[in-house]
């Protein structure tokens, strides 16, 4: 794989992949096969110089197929010939799970946009510029600053065959910038990360990007202490991302459901969540960096309410763990790193509510806005709960903002804070590409202060 | 292939240039309760470059090694985009040579069927415990041959093996969800994960047993850390700490960190060692050809030395460590811990609970994360302590803290140490390397414990 351009690189992959089902076709009774091409070119930039420049190719081709009502698999990625796979696939094939379902057939889907051949046309020179910019940015506020940047462009091609007639194959491009600023004051450390994709790269808002961070600068200039209790939480879309939303999105895998580990698995159509709360999968937001128009095992994608109005109203699938529960792929069957499907989110958009943010900060006698939680991921997140050490978090006292806390630990569960919210904010907006959501106003979360 | 590499090499406007080829293949096998989720093979290779132009770094992987004089001349042109001081990297001599692992029973030889069955016999007594609902089995393995060559004249041939396992039960009663977890590796001994029966049986016991266990009351405790516990600590806490990166361009965290300043008590050494035989963490050279070494990270309470590259090791006016590392030939190398652990001191168990009257003994782990001065920790199992002795079973804690006090806050150090080869560690997008951490009990004053 060569070629700088998708299209030659693609044609290249389907090729392969045709030959490597026929092949396959002869030891299986359906099979699929899967191929992923990228390349990207990323500008890094460490304590505010360009350091590194760096290209990256991968490639990967994965084959699945059914033997004697079991399932075998096996990948090759980088220059690894697709030669020896099928072997590779019987041999697993032997002890897999039951081959309990079809590969879908030939059909038409609808497009979504997810590519911009803009991203191409993207000097380096440009691309370097943009980091800069930023960075420079950012520093006129607060000279002292380090920042580590990234600037990203991508191209990836996706095509998938499989023996009963499917198939399809897609190009998405992909744009971005990430930031991470570290300010350093006697032992006192202030860590600010943000980000900003899209498959378009005009879509991509350094503006918003460098209003964030500076915003946040402002806010941790001032330094507070909380009390050690019960306290209302506002979690900005970046809190909401970090502390809540790992729970949730294991929750409605239908892995999770099936095997009856997740709290929501008897709860379908009934009221779990606060009345102001729906959230969605939505696979089809235009140049969203989560989107695709069918799923990595051939699905078509859609629109999927997960919550309306408080009530869960679907879970997650691919096609095999569907045909364990007895229901339907809802369009959900990833492959992380082009491996084995696994029901997974494409993008999540949290609705919104109507109050402001301002709000929300006016409305608390003394609270906490949590942006950043490290930790959080580390409890028993199947069960719901949250917590951890706030990263990046403010005091509100009377209703105004005023200072960063430090040394303060947060932990709840989820069921039971999202149950009833005091509000959800009206203006949203994306985290790392793949979850809109405004800030959700929370009551009664648990605040531990070291010395208090 | 060494003649392909150093023709491809020669004659290029660069102060450094070098090459990484690899060829890896590895076996996963997922279980999700009593069904086999995922059996798969895969094998990936695939090559990169590393050129460093005028204090500036180029990077490109790919796929195959023809062209390779061309990709060697893409990776000089990126670097030339950049505009960083000129530096030169710490001299190390051009190392030649092969490492191959010596295993007794090594697991990447071993069929898949012998494999399944030992993974089904602990599936089994987990899933029949009372109230275990559900189980997580995860078992990785991965042969690597890479062969690493510079403009220096460094050509190294190494084979490098890796193993990981996980085992979860998770137990249920109405909507109450709880998970106890086993996290193991190794170099690629198979005997690692054998004869597990009876802590299969003891992970289920404790999962259903945290259904009825109370939440800590938040707040500070005094604290025993078991031996898992407090690896994690010591690699996430000040390990992390200690990799220059972090450090060298950052001039106040420089003075935080300087050589000779005092961090502990006269009993605290904390040390990484790439050179301990036989751990996930070892090896003979790093991937930037650097023999690996011995580091005393903090000696008698006061910091020694620290992590380094050949380029942090030439910025700090420092020695190289030999801890430049790459998860894959798709990343650069970068700072990296490999086995760190604290030495073991004096204090019996017994001895340091007797002196505390309220207090928490945490043990093993979910995870950790940090941000350079702020750490959390989760401890998978934890008891209350009253009056000098061990009490009930709580739910799972997290911890809490800033490094810097809380190293000082380690009042006794035990004679018990174990080293810990689970779990694996991620760092700028490279992830899991493999890594390993230890140390004996320890006990800490003023710990933050987050709980309800």
């Amino acid at each position: 794989m060569q070629n700088d351009k998708a299209k030659s690189k693609d044609g290249f992959t389907m090729e392969n992949s045709l030959k490597l089902l026929r092949s396959a076709r002869k030891a299986a009774d359906q099979a699929d096969v899967f191929s992923f091409s990228a390349r990207t070119t990323t500008m890094q930039f460490e304590a505010n110089e360009l350091k590194q420049v760096q290209t990256r190719e991968s490639s990967s081709i994965a084959l699945r197929i059914f033997r004697e009502d079991r399932i075998g698999f096996a990948v090759a990625s980088g220059g690894g010939s697709w030669e020896g796979l099928v072997e590779m696939a019987v041999e697993t094939s032997q002890f897999g799970g039951p081959a309990n379902f079809q590969f879908p057939s030939s059909q038409d889907y609808a497009k979504v946009r997810i590519f911009d051949p803009e991203v191409e046309e993207i000097a380096m020179e440009r691309m370097a510029e943009v980091g800069k910019g930023l960075i420079a940015r950012i520093r006129e506020h607060t000279p002292e600053i380090l920042c580590d940047a990234q600037v990203t462009r991508g191209l990836s091609s996706i095509s998938l065959v499989n023996s009963q007639g499917g198939e399809g194959r897609y190009d998405r491009s992909f744009f971005s910038i990430s930031l991470e600023g570290i300010l350093v004051r006697v032992t006192d450390l202030l860590w600010i990360t943000d980000s900003e994709s899209s498959c378009r790269p005009d879509l991509v808002a350094i503006d918003d990007l460098a209003n964030r961070v500076i915003w946040r600068l402002e806010m941790a200039k001032k330094r507070a202490t909380v009390s050690t209790k019960l306290l209302p939480i506002i979690f900005t879309p970046l809190g909401v991302a970090s502390a809540l939303m790992g729970c949730l999105v294991m929750a409605f895998s239908g892995k999770a459901v099936l095997e009856g580990a997740s709290p929501l698995k008897d709860k379908l159509g009934e009221q779990v969540f606060d009345k102001k709360l729906s959230l969605w999968d939505d696979a089809t937001v235009a140049y969203g960096v989560g989107s695709y128009p069918f799923d990595d095992e051939g699905v078509a994608s859609q629109r999927l309410p997960l919550v309306t109005k408080g009530v869960v109203s679907n879970f997650l699938y691919d096609l095999q763990t569907a045909a364990l529960a007895g229901t339907h792929s809802t369009g959900n069957g990833r492959r992380a790193g082009g491996g084995f499907p696994s029901p997974a989110i494409s993008s999540l958009i949290l609705g919104t509510g109507d109050v402001s943010f301002q709000e929300m900060v006016a409305d608390m006698k003394e609270g906490l806005i949590v942006e950043e939680v490290i930790g959080a991921e580390q409890g028993n997140i199947l069960g719901g709960d949250f917590g951890g050490n706030v990263l990046l978090g403010y005091k509100v006292e009377n209703g105004e903002i005023v200072g960063r806390v430090k040394d303060t630990m947060i932990a709840g569960n989820v069921y039971q804070v999202l149950k009833e919210l005091p509000a959800i904010g009206r203006e949203a907006r994306w985290v790392g590409g793949i979850l809109q959501t405004p800030p959700l106003y929370c009551s009664g979360v648990s605040v531990t202060t070291k010395g208090s | 292939m060494r003649d392909l590499i150093a023709e491809a090499l020669k004659g290029h406007d660069a102060e450094y240039i070098e090459v990484h080829s690899e060829e890896s293949r590895a076996t996963s096998i997922v279980y999700r309760g009593e069904r086999l989720e995922e059996i798969s093979r895969a094998r990936n290779s695939g090559c990169n470059i590393r050129a460093l132009v005028r204090g500036s770094w180029g990077f490109v992987s790919f796929s195959r090694l023809n062209g390779l004089r061309e990709k060697v001349a893409v990776a000089v042109e990126e670097a030339r985009l950049a505009s960083r001081q000129p530096f030169k990297l710490f001299p190390t001599e051009p190392a030649v040579g092969t490492v191959v692992p010596q295993l007794k029973k090594d697991a990447t030889t071993i069929p898949l069927a012998p494999k399944k069955e030992l993974l089904d016999s602990y599936n089994h007594i987990m899933l029949s415990s009372p109230r275990v609902q559900s189980t997580r089995i995860i078992y990785h393995e991965v042969k690597r041959k890479i062969t690493f060559a510079n403009s220096e004249g460094s050509y190294i041939d190494q084979t490098k093996t890796d193993l990981s396992a996980g085992l979860t039960a998770i137990a249920r009663k109405d909507s109450e969800v709880q998970q106890a977890s086993l996290s193991l590796g190794s170099n690629g001994e198979f005997s690692a994960i054998e004869g597990l029966q009876e802590r299969a049986g003891e992970i289920a016991r404790r999962a259903a047993a945290l259904l009825s266990a109370p939440q800590v009351k938040g707040g500070e405790y005094t604290v025993i850390l078991d031996p898992v516990l407090a690896g994690v600590f010591a690699h996430e806490a000040f390990g992390h700490l200690s990799e220059s990166d972090h450090v060298y361009q950052n001039e106040n965290l420089r003075q935080i960190m300087v050589l000779g300043k005092r961090f502990g008590g006269k009993h605290l050494n904390i040390i990484d060692d790439p050179t301990i035989p036989d751990l996930r963490g070892s090896y003979k050279y790093d991937d930037e050809g650097t023999p690996a070494r011995k580091t005393y990270l903090i000696r008698e309470g006061v910091l020694e030395g620290r992590l380094h590259s050949r380029e942090t090791a030439a910025k700090m006016g420092e020695g190289a460590t030999g801890n430049a590392r790459a998860v894959n030939y798709f990343f650069p190398p970068i700072v990296r811990m490999s086995n760190t652990f604290i030495e073991p001191g004096s204090a019996s168990f017994e001895e340091m609970l007797g002196g505390i009257e309220e207090g928490v003994y945490v043990k093993d782990w979910y995870g950790g994360t940090t941000s350079l001065e702020m750490f959390t920790f989760s401890a998978g199992e934890a008891y209350m302590i009253r009056r000098g002795k061990l009490a009930e079973l709580l739910r799972p804690v997290v911890l809490t803290g800033n490094v810097f006090t809380t190293l000082q806050n380690i009042d006794a150090i035990g004679n018990d140490l174990q080293m810990n080869q689970g779990g694996g560690c991620g760092k700028g997008g490279q992830s899991p390397l493999p890594v390993s951490d230890g140390s004996p009990h320890i006990r800490i004053r003023n710990c933050v414990v987050g709980g309800r």
